[in-house]
C-alpha cells in the first residue's frame, strides 16, 4: 500500500507512516506493540480496503492487541488518533501511589552509603522481627535489602508426563527401542515415573487503607516469588477493584518493578470490599482454572465492612478449586490478636493456614508454608 | 480450497453453514486466511470458539484436524509417534523368514511409513489444506506452546528417520483459549487475535432460528430474552450460545411451544450448571420470563 490513492478514515491521506504512529501511539499507551506486529498490522490493512475505518479499525485490533484488556484502550487510542485530532495523544496514566511515595522515602535512607556498614548483625536479627508497620524510613531501606536474604521455592506437583527413572513402572517404549536396536533381542528394562511439575500459586494482596503499612513489603515479597517462578505465580491487588499486577512484578529489578505495579494499581489506600472483589476474582480468574488446584495466598486483615457472609462464601468456592488456601493476617503475629473479626470469622472455617505476615521472619515462614504445600 | 475474497464472502459462506459471525470475527477470520496467519480466539465459554473453526472447515470444505491441549501434552502426542509393537512383530517376522537379513536395511525398514502414527500437527502439515483447531491452548504447558510456535513459525517438522515434511499449503490455524492461563507474549504475536463476546439479542435469535430451523420463532425469542437476562444475573458461570441452544432443543424435545414458568422451572438444567444458580434464578423467574 502506499499514499497516493489511499485515504484515511478521517478523509485526508492514510500511507504506512500514519498506520505506523497509530502504532506508535498504542505503545504509548501500554500495549505490547512490537515491530513484527507493527507489520502484521500493516500487511492486514493492505489484505483489506484502507479506505474503510472498520477494515483498519478490525486489522489493528487482531494484529495489535493481545487481551481483551487491551482492547478498550485500543478503542480510545483508534478515536484519538483517527478523529484527526494528533496533537495530544493519549495521555499515560501519571503514577500516584502510596508505593511510589514509599520507594522514594527508601531511596534517600539507601543512598546514605555508610548505612548498610553500620547496621550490625544484632541489628539485622532484631530487623527480621519488627513489625514492618512501625519502621523508620531507613529502617525501611534496609529491610528491602533484607529482602534479599529470602529464598522462595516453588511448590510442586506431580506432573502427567513420565520421565526415565530408575524405578517406577516399566516405560515399554523405552525398553522397545532399546531392543530394536539390538535386532530384537531382549535389552535392559527402562522405567519410567512421573516427574513434577511448579505448582501455581496465587496471591492475592489487599491494599486497602487498613492495610497501607504492610502492602509495599507484601508487594515485595510477591516480587520475589514472582521472579522465582514467573511463569506459575499470579498476583492480584485486590481493594475496591482487582488488578492483576503480575506482569509488572515479573521485571527484575524490585524497585522498578514495584513503581510499575503501583502504576497499574488505581486504588491504593481506599476501600475495602473483599468479598465482592474476591468474587470478580473468582469469576473472571479463579474458577477458569488460575486458582485450580493452586496455592492461593489471601493477605489481608479481613476487615470487612458490612455483611461478611458474602466473604464467607467466596472463601468457599475458593477453597472447593484451590490445593490450598493460606491466609496471611499481619496481626496475628500482634499479642493479644484473636481472630473476632466479622470477615475472619467468616473465612476460618475454609482456611488451611492462617499465618502472620508482619515482619521479615514471619514472611520466610510464610514462604516455607507455601513451598510446603 | 476455494479461495476467499472478501470479509463479506466468507460471512457469507460460513453463514450457509449456520455460523453467524460478526463483522469483527469475519473481517478477522479473513485475514487469517488471506495472510495465513493462526487465528487465537479468546472469550467466555460457549460464544462460539470452537464452533468457528469447524464452520471454517465446512465452508471451505476442508477437513477438520483437532488437537485438544491438557496439562502435560507433549509433541509425540501432537506430532507422531513409532508403532512399536508392530515394529517389534514386523522385526520378528523378518527374523523368522529369512536367515541372513542386513542389519542396516531391516532398521531402514523398521522406520517404514506404515509404522508412522500421525497425530494432529502433522497430519494437518500433510492433508493440508485443512483446518487445523488447537483447542485449549491455555490448558498446555509452556514447553508446549514453545514447540507449536516453532511449528506454527515455518508449518514444517522434522522426523529423524524420515527427514522434514512441510506443508505446502499451510493450514488454516485455529488456537482457541479460555484464559485460565496468559498464552505467551511470543505464540500470540504469531497470531491474529481476537476476543468473541456474547451475541447481541437479535443475532443471538437469528443464530437459535438457524441452528434449530424446526422450533417455533416464539420459542426461539423467548428463551433468548430469558437466557440474554440471565447474564446480567450475576451468576457464577453465565450461560453461552451453546447454552441457548441446549435450553431451547430441550424445550422441543419436550414438546414445549412457549416457555412459561413450568417447562422453564423443569428444564433449567439445560442451562445453568451450578446449584447456586439455579437456585437464583428459579427465584426470579417470573421476572425472567416476563416479555
Amino acid at each position: 500500500m502506499t499514499a497516493t490513492g489511499s485515504s484515511a478514515p478521517g478523509g485526508g491521506a492514510m500511507p504506512d507512516l500514519a498506520l505506523a504512529g497509530f502504532a506508535a501511539a498504542l505503545r504509548y499507551a501500554g500495549l505490547g506493540v512490537t515491530a513484527d506486529r507493527v507489520q502484521l498490522f500493516l500487511q492486514a490493512v493492505a489484505a483489506l480496503d484502507p479506505t474503510l475505518t472498520a477494515d483498519v479499525y478490525w486489522a489493528g485490533r487482531a494484529a495489535l492487541c493481545s487481551g481483551p484488556d487491551d482492547t478498550a484502550r485500543y478503542d480510545e487510542v483508534f478515536a484519538a488518533w483517527f478523529s484527526g485530532d494528533r496533537s495530544h495523544g493519549v495521555a499515560r496514566r501519571t503514577p500516584q501511589t502510596s508505593v511510589q511515595a514509599a520507594l522514594d522515602e527508601a531511596a534517600e535512607g539507601s543512598g546514605d552509603g555508610d548505612r548498610t556498614l553500620k547496621v550490625s548483625a544484632s541489628t539485622t536479627e532484631v530487623l527480621r522481627h519488627r513489625d514492618v508497620a512501625e519502621l523508620s524510613a531507613a529502617d525501611r531501606a534496609e529491610l528491602a535489602r533484607l529482602f534479599g536474604t529470602l529464598r522462595p521455592k516453588v511448590p510442586v506437583r506431580r506432573a502427567t508426563r513420565q520421565r526415565p527413572s530408575h524405578r517406577g513402572d516399566i516405560d515399554p517404549r523405552r525398553t522397545l527401542r532399546a531392543q530394536l536396536r539390538q535386532v530384537g533381542e531382549p535389552a535392559r528394562v527402562h522405567y519410567r515415573r512421573r516427574g513434577v511439575r511448579p505448582r501455581r500459586v496465587v496471591v492475592l494482596i489487599d491494599v486497602s487503607g487498613s492495610m497501607r503499612p504492610y502492602a509495599d513489603s507484601l508487594l515485595r515479597l510477591a516480587h520475589m516469588m514472582v521472579q522465582q517462578a514467573p511463569r506459575t505465580v499470579e498476583v492480584f491487588t485486590i481493594g475496591t477493584r482487582l488488578t492483576r499486577v503480575t506482569p509488572a512484578l515479573r521485571r527484575r529489578d524490585p524497585e522498578f518493578a514495584l513503581r510499575l505495579a503501583g502504576d497499574v494499581v488505581p486504588d491504593w489506600s481506599g476501600g475495602t470490599r473483599l468479598g465482592e472483589v474476591l468474587k470478580v476474582f473468582l469469576d473472571r480468574w479463579g474458577q477458569r482454572g488460575t486458582a485450580r488446584r493452586a496455592v492461593v495466598v489471601v493477605c489481608s486483615d479481613g476487615w470487612e465492612r458490612g455483611d461478611a457472609s458474602l466473604l464467607g462464601a467466596q472463601l468457599q468456592r475458593l477453597a472447593g478449586l484451590a490445593h490450598r488456601v493460606v491466609w496471611l493476617n499481619p496481626h496475628r503475629g500482634k499479642r493479644g490478636y484473636e481472630p473476632v473479626q466479622a470477615g475472619i470469622v467468616a473465612v476460618l472455617p475454609h482456611l488451611d493456614d492462617l499465618v502472620a505476615g508482619h515482619s521479615l521472619a514471619s514472611f520466610a515462614e510464610l514462604l516455607e508454608v507455601v513451598a510446603d504445600a | 480450497m476455494n479461495a476467499v475474497g472478501s470479509a463479506g464472502e466468507l460471512a457469507g459462506r460460513l453463514r450457509a453453514t449456520g455460523y453467524l459471525a460478526g463483522e469483527g470475527l469475519a473481517t478477522v477470520g479473513y485475514l487469517a486466511l488471506a495472510l495465513h496467519r493462526p487465528l487465537l480466539l479468546e472469550g467466555e465459554p460457549g460464544t462460539g470458539k470452537t464452533s468457528l473453526a469447524a464452520a471454517i472447515a465446512e465452508a471451505l470444505d476442508l477437513d477438520l484436524i483437532r488437537l485438544q491441549c491438557y496439562e502435560g501434552i507433549d509433541a509425540s502426542q501432537a506430532l507422531y509417534d513409532w508403532d512399536f509393537p508392530r515394529q517389534i512383530l514386523h522385526l520378528r517376522t523378518v527374523e523368522a523368514t529369512t536367515s541372513d537379513a542386513a542389519v542396516e536395511e531391516v532398521e531402514k525398514s523398521l522406520f517404514d511409513e506404515r509404522f508412522l502414527l500421525s497425530r494432529p500437527v502433522l497430519r494437518a502439515l500433510r492433508e493440508s489444506p485443512a483446518v487445523l483447531l488447537v483447542d485449549e491452548i491455555d490448558r498446555a504447558d509452556d514447553e508446549f506452546e514453545a514447540f507449536l510456535l516453532e511449528v506454527l513459525s515455518t508449518y514444517e517438522v522434522t522426523i529423524p528417520e524420515l527427514g522434514t515434511i512441510t506443508a505446502e499449503v499451510p493450514p488454516i490455524v485455529v488456537l482457541t483459549s479460555n484464559r485460565t492461563r496468559e498464552v505467551h507474549d511470543a505464540l500470540k504475536r504469531r497470531c491474529l487475535y481476537h476476543w468473541i463476546d456474547h451475541p447481541g439479542l437479535a443475532r443471538e435469535i437469528e443464530i437459535v432460528r438457524t441452528r434449530l430451523p424446526e422450533v417455533s420463532e416464539r420459542l426461539a425469542e423467548q428463551v433468548t430474552r430469558s437466557v440474554q437476562r440471565m447474564r446480567d444475573l450475576d451468576l457464577l458461570k453465565p450461560p453461552g450460545v451453546a447454552e441457548t441452544l441446549d435450553w431451547t432443543r430441550a424445550l422441543d424435545a419436550l414438546g414445549a411451544d412457549v416457555l412459561d414458568v413450568e417447562t422453564a422451572a423443569a428444564t433449567l438444567g439445560a442451562v445453568l450448571k451450578y446449584r447456586e444458580d439455579t437456585d437464583r434464578v428459579r427465584e426470579s423467574l417470573d421476572r425472567l420470563l416476563a416479555s
